[in-house]
């Protein structure tokens, strides 16, 4: 065998080696999920049936269900999104577009990317200071939503620049020259083809809201909840009312986290049913999000 | 003032009755500390195609980038001198002008085809409505003329609310040429248009440059010596920021009179 023979052998040998490394460390991940998944549904699927969503909590595990915290957990994601969505993009833009670059946009910068590390309870402590204490927004649907949003603008802010740092300089540079102003430029061009890599990012950031806990319960969230609040849409004039957003509420997680501490192991069950109902959501948003990508670069390819 | 002088027309050999449209004086320019351009002084003459050539680096895009003000989009630039624009005499470098104003009525065309991921009609209407143009059925026959005059119509017309993504790179350009057109650029801006593009689609280019010449004053930045031989009356040779020679394309290309030009004329260095 000659000498290059022999170094490649081993060198295709060392290849293989990795390759086979590479695909359990790949398997690890995937089987996790795949196990979690199929002990979820296992466990919680026979339980999942309209009673299920449409009962209240209860002492009896049987009669109990996920109505109050479905219904939180939707109005408090309404909140968390009406409020992220253009404080984190508008912030977003200004530090891309519009900020000169200099040291304390530099400063600004680095604290956004360290704000999206921050553990989520520092976060519920902070609400809880500033918008229970001082604010006196109360333990409600308001407070927690404004809470979440905390959390993810970061996240916000950080896809909506990635999505403007992907569109070339020569637009800009073809809009500008044309004699727009900078918003121009941003309103007729830089959001509508953003629009898709903005939205990706707030769907992933809303779906990581959704399983958060520990700040609704430094907030103040109820563990157990047997009535809705009020109704956004009222009967008689003016049709439109708000006053849910100062209702007490508690929400998927957290119902979870109530019924995996009880002893009984019918709760676990009902956890269990949560969990799928919770897991459900994230996976159908994280779906969402890549198929608007797919869509848009599909559309617009530089 | 805004006819050559009788010693411009002998020096530079412009045509006796050839107008100015605009004219560089003692011109600096910086990016920070370091002088980019150094003292020029030259004219563009009307309806004339005047081509800027050089070396990569000799500053004859950044002296076309001072044309419309582009170079205010970046920090720390600075302008010294004037660049005279005629009949109106206003400085386009004064800071008192507002580069928007100039960016208006100076269109320029881009290196790389930058069509907007719209549709092929709006990407001309985009320029017409920024102009403050509402009305529909003057921005439709304003985009027909300016398709018409960038020899595009025939190929598009079809699809004017397609995505002008679907069109080849070299469509892509005349594109952006009808769209600064519809805006009725007084000075029409090149600044290297066909280097992004196959001989065939240049060729087109070309031409339509020529064409166009009747209609605008136009200034082409270009690295291809051939092709400022080709479609230019005008020719100014470039290096290391500052104006070596400035006179018609004829004389520079068959008789220029610094060794410096005809060294880059010839292929000695560059």
């Amino acid at each position: 065998m000659s000498d290059f023979a022999k170094i490649i052998k081993k060198r295709k040998r060392e290849d293989l080696i990795f390759n086979i490394i590479g695909i359990s460390c790949t398997l690890v991940g995937i089987v996790t999920l795949g196990a979690l998944i199929v002990d979820l549904l296992i466990d919680g699927l026979p339980r999942l049936d309209w009673q299920f969503f449409t009962s209240y909590p209860s002492r009896f595990p049987d009669k109990a269900g996920i109505l109050s915290a479905w219904v939180g957990t939707l109005l408090v994601m309404l909140v968390t999104a009406v409020t992220a969505v253009p404080l984190g993009v508008a912030a977003g833009i200004y530090l891309e577009e519009y900020a000169p670059k200099n040291w304390l946009t530099s400063l600004i910068e680095i604290n956004i990317a360290n704000l999206a590390g921050v553990p989520s309870i520092i976060y519920g402590l902070m609400a809880l200071g500033l918008l229970v204490y001082q604010l006196h927004l109360g333990q409600s649907i308001l407070t927690g939503g404004i809470t979440l949003s905390f959390l993810i603008l970061p996240i916000v802010i950080v896809a909506t620049r990635e999505a403007l740092r992907t569109i070339p300089q020569g637009i800009r540079e073809a809009a500008l020259a044309l004699g727009s102003t900078n918003w121009q430029v941003v309103r007729y061009h830089l959001l509508p083809y953003s629009t898709g890599g903005i939205l990706t990012g707030v769907i992933i950031a809303l779906s990581r809201a959704i399983g958060e806990t520990a700040p609704l319960v430094t907030i103040g969230a109820l563990t157990f909840i047997a009535f809705l609040p009020p109704s956004p849409i009222q009967n008689q004039p003016p049709y439109v009312s708000f006053d849910w957003l100062w209702s007490p509420f508690s929400v998927l997680p957290i119902q979870m986290f109530n019924w995996v501490s009880r002893p009984d192991r019918e709760f676990a069950v009902n956890a269990a049913g949560a969990g799928l109902a919770l897991i459900t959501v994230t996976l159908t948003l994280n779906a969402a999000a890549i198929y608007i990508r797919y869509r848009m670069r599909k559309k617009i390819t530089w | 003032m805004y006819s050559f002088s009788q010693n411009q027309i002998e020096t530079v050999g412009f045509e006796p009755k050839a107008k100015i449209k605009a004219e560089v004086k003692n011109l600096n320019f910086y990016y920070g500390k370091n002088k980019v351009l150094k003292d020029i002084n030259l004219s563009f003459a009307e309806n004339k195609v005047t081509a800027i050539i050089g070396p990569s680096g000799c500053g004859k895009s950044t002296l076309l980038r001072c044309m419309n003000r582009i170079h205010d989009l970046y920090p720390d630039i600075r302008y010294e001198g004037e660049i005279i624009l005629y009949p109106s005499g206003i400085n386009i470098v004064s800071p008192e002008v507002d580069p928007l104003e100039m960016r208006m009525r100076i269109g320029m065309v881009f290196q790389k085809p930058t069509a907007f991921p719209k549709s092929i009609f709006e990407n001309i209407a985009f320029g017409l409505r920024l102009q403050g143009e509402r009305r529909k059925n003057v921005i439709e026959e304003k985009v027909e003329q300016a398709l018409r005059m960038a020899f595009l119509w025939d190929e598009v017309k079809d699809r004017l609310h397609k995505s002008a993504y679907n069109l080849s790179g070299g469509q892509q350009q005349r594109l952006c040429i009808a769209r600064v057109l519809a805006t009725t650029p007084e000075i029409l801006l090149f600044d290297e248009p066909t280097s992004a593009l196959d001989p065939v689609a240049t060729a087109k280019i070309e031409e339509l440059i020529t064409f166009l010449k009747e209609k605008v004053t136009i200034i082409i930045v270009t690295h291809n010596m051939q092709q400022a031989a080709r479609i230019s009356d005008y020719t100014a040779f470039m290096y290391l920021g500052e104006l070596i020679e400035f006179n018609t394309t004829k004389k520079i290309f068959q008789n220029p009179s610094k060794k410096l030009t005809e060294d880059y004329i010839t292929g000695n260095f560059g």
